[in-house]
């Protein structure tokens, strides 16, 4: 078990995430994370979803996902290179004698200080969920007072193309499936 | 042209090529149901509750492979037809429904009868649609359509609000056309796979095929018969795959799983390819999927890629459509005989632990599997579809009835629907009105949706209803029996008398107690003009045998006890698949009452049947 981060394009339509967050409930896969937003096509919504899965797991929801009527194409970025970030905001006790010592963290991290008062530290955090998991541990003796994640969102590098079809199919419309020999085998 | 919201409805299932709906008014339907006036090419059937609508647009749409269409309003009309949804989504069966739904205004008030239907039925559906605007029902029911009927098929409902079924918009059929930029109905698999599963099956020593549903849906007998025939692959089917091979093929061993023949799981077990066609490896089909077919490689073929190592791994996928797959594997296939695999079959067959009912004494009693062997025997000659529901006389039905044609036998498989069968069956008679429809049901699920007797009656069509009535909710009670210590806790069930039922329905109602009067019971059924209700009062405590208890090895299955009275012959070498012209039906030889032997050419060559009544 490993966790898997796919992406999803979408028709932008009401009730689609509750069909996707239908799915993941009905075949058993439990949801990390799911963002949702929209994309640079119009009509068209990104989600980014992080399961906990095996790669056959991952597999069996990628082709289910395929199979919702909604849902235009799919990608398993967990092996390929990706970017992957997250925001967070924590909120976090300070006092006169430890401010510093938490601006210092903060500078650490490379994270942004949006709110002060005289008690607590509103502070913005970007980056993997990792990281943002790092800071909320070395804040955490300070007293957090509240913490707000965005969940992840990830894109891969380079100029590779998505796939189109679950895996270890293609189909006929998909021009960028085409060159589906590369290493993509039906056999399991 | 403008229309209404609800006379839009119609013109699209008149395009559609609708010539029957199912339904049930209300409220929210109302607007659609006034409308229906104006269009009298299509036929409305009045249901007796919801569930019977979705079963018969089921049963429609198995006989015809067309699409079924049923009609219910908001609320609890919407929410009565659920079990037919799911049973329609487990079992690949296309069909559309159409719900109201109230204003659109309205929704999300707890409006009287609002149901949100579309989250309700989301997880049992291929697609749903919630439509609030005159303007996007044209094309809601047209994407519905081609949905429910391409890929692997399936239910898709259609919920319309009150206000948009009232209002008006351009009817435009053209620019209504399915714009489903992510549905992808079928797939191809790579050309290489093709060849890889030609090689495979070119080496194998102890090939198998396990055909599906598939075949039917595809339209793929003789294919699946040719590549059989060339390569010299016994074949086994799957329950709802029965009828896609004849059964009278000697190819054809018969069908696998749970109750399946002995010697066909013990052949799945020692084969070394298994060529899955249009199947899902259903827990019902495999047993333990950890010791599942261990010796063999896998080769699956299905239109579906999330069917693809969902329970079994398996060693080639062709994802795709089941003719389009044959075609290119078949001509890569050396021609074959496999005739050490064939004995060894052959000698599983002979093992006289297997049943074989034709060795059974009459004892006087009348058992479920003689009435259904015998209904066989009637009708073979005739053009026939059996309904049946779910239980122990499903499994008798597929194991004593022998099925020639696809479309043959319509069954709830997937979902195990009880109560699916008079419906199902009063749909399946709207499709082949030529064709003699059989019911075959337990006292149990009769029971469920008998009301739908009265649809019969209204429509003046014929079904004739075969009750197995052994006065227990009977698989269950098998079961409690074999795994319970015959605690029958819920299962000793009483029903009405059905002759009298039948009749206060205005219909025909028989008894048969014994099988001596079966033969003339079923002739009456035959000659008689509307419904028939047959009250066939059989053995009580029978059991379906062979058995493989649930999540049990495939090859460890319960066998018939040798010491009760439904004796097995000590061998089984006379017992072979009667082919139809072989097999006539014996009117020369009638049983005569208590305690006759079979009317069988073989009687002489059996045991002396044992006189002692059961227990």
């Amino acid at each position: 078990m490993a966790k898997h981060t796919l992406i999803a394009y979408v028709e932008d339509v009401p009730g689609v995430l509750n069909r996707i967050s239908s799915l993941f409930r009905r075949r058993n896969f439990n949801i990390d994370s799911l963002t949702v937003g929209r994309t640079e096509q119009a009509g068209v919504s990104r989600l980014t979803v992080v399961v906990e899965a095996t790669d056959a797991g991952a597999r069996i929801v990628e082709a289910n996902l395929y199979k919702l009527v909604n849902v235009l194409r799919v990608d398993d970025l967990t092996h390929k290179s990706a970017l992957m970030r997250e925001l967070g905001l924590v909120k976090v006790k300070v006092t006169p004698q430890t401010r510093a010592q938490v601006l210092q963290l903060v500078e650490v991290f490379r994270a942004r200080v949006v709110d002060v008062d005289e008690e607590t530290l509103v502070i913005e955090v970007t980056g993997t969920p990792e990281k943002i998991g790092k800071f909320e541990l070395v804040l955490r003796p300070y007293g957090i007072v509240e913490i707000v994640r965005t969940g992840a969102v990830a894109m891969a590098r380079g100029s590779a193309l998505l796939s189109s079809a679950p895996p270890l199919v293609r189909t006929d419309t998909s021009a960028d499936h085409g060159n589906d020999d590369s290493g993509l085998s039906m056999s399991v | 042209m403008k229309l209404t919201g609800a006379e839009i409805i119609w013109e699209c299932l008149q395009k559609e090529g609708v010539d029957v709906v199912f339904g049930y008014p209300g409220g929210a339907i109302l607007p659609t149901y006034d409308a229906m006036t104006k269009y009298p090419k299509i036929h409305h059937v009045l249901v007796r509750h919801e569930q019977g609508a979705t079963h018969m647009a089921d049963g429609y749409a198995r006989a015809s492979g067309k699409v079924g269409v049923a009609i219910a309003t908001s609320g609890p009309g919407a929410t009565n037809m659920v079990t037919g949804i799911a049973t329609a989504m487990m079992d690949s069966s296309p069909i559309v429904c159409i719900t109201g739904q109230v204003g659109s205004k309205a929704i999300g008030t707890d409006a009287f009868q609002e149901t949100d239907v579309t989250g309700v039925t989301l997880p049992i559906t291929k697609h749903n649609y919630l439509v609030t605007k005159p303007g996007e029902i044209a094309r809601a029911i047209r994407e519905a359509f081609y949905i429910a009927k391409s890929g692997r098929p399936g239910p898709v409902l259609v919920d319309i609000t009150k206000d948009a079924q009232q209002m008006t918009a351009e009817f435009d059929w053209e620019g209504a056309a399915p714009r489903l930029p992510g549905y992808r109905p079928s797939y191809h698999a790579p050309m290489s796979e093709y060849a890889r599963a030609a090689d495979l099956i070119n080496s194998a020593k102890r090939p198998l095929i396990l055909a599906g549903q598939g075949i039917l849906k595809s339209g793929t007998t003789a294919e699946v018969l040719a590549l059989a025939k060339k390569a010299g692959i016994p074949i086994t089917t799957t329950l709802l795959g029965i009828g896609v091979i004849p059964a009278s093929s000697p190819l054809n061993l018969g069908m696998m799983g749970m109750h399946g023949e002995a010697w066909v799981n013990q052949a799945i077990q020692q084969a070394d390819l298994l060529i899955a066609l249009g199947m899902r490896f259903d827990d019902r089909v495999t047993g333990n999927l950890k010791t599942y077919a261990l010796n063999a490689k896998k080769i699956h073929v299905d239109i579906d890629p999330t069917e693809i190592n969902k329970n079994v791994p398996v060693d080639v996928a062709l994802i795709g459509d089941l003719r389009e797959v044959l075609a290119l594997v078949e001509p890569q296939v050396k021609k074959a005989t496999h005739s050490d695999w064939w004995t060894s079959i052959n000698a599983q067959r002979g093992d006289a632990a297997v049943r074989d009912i034709q060795a059974l004494p009459d004892s006087g009693h009348l058992y479920a599997a003689h009435v259904i062997n015998d209904l066989w025997r009637l009708t073979q000659k005739r053009d026939t579809i059996v309904v049946t529901d779910v239980g122990q006389h499903q499994m008798w039905e597929a194991q004593y009835y022998r099925h020639e044609k696809p479309r043959s036998l319509i069954t709830s498989g997937g979902l195990g629907t009880m109560g699916f069968a008079l419906p199902a069956a009063i749909g399946a008679k709207f499709a082949c009105p030529d064709k003699d429809v059989w019911v075959v049901v337990g006292d149990g699920g009769f029971q469920m949706t008998s009301c739908e007797l009265a649809t019969a009656e209204q429509e003046g069509i014929k079904v004739n209803v075969a009750i197995i009535n052994n006065s227990f909710l009977g698989m269950v009670r098998q079961w409690q029996e074999f795994f319970y210590d015959k605690r029958y806790a819920a299962t000793p069930m009483t029903g009405p008398d059905f002759v009298k039922l039948a009749e206060a329905y205005r219909l025909k109602g028989l008894r048969c107690n014994t099988r001596a009067d079966v033969k003339s019971t079923v002739e009456k059924t035959l000659a008689a003009k509307g419904t028939v209700v047959i009250d066939f009062v059989v053995e009580k405590e029978d059991s379906v045998f062979p058995m493989v208890p649930a999540g049990a090895d495939l090859d460890k299955m319960i066998r018939r006890p040798k010491q009760d009275v439904m004796l097995e012959s000590g061998s089984d070498k006379d017992w072979e698949m009667p082919s139809a012209s072989a097999a006539p039906v014996k009117k020369s030889a009638p049983a005569r009452g208590r305690g006759k032997t079979l009317p069988t050419t073989k009687k002489a060559t059996r045991p002396a049947p044992r006189k002692s009544p059961r227990r």
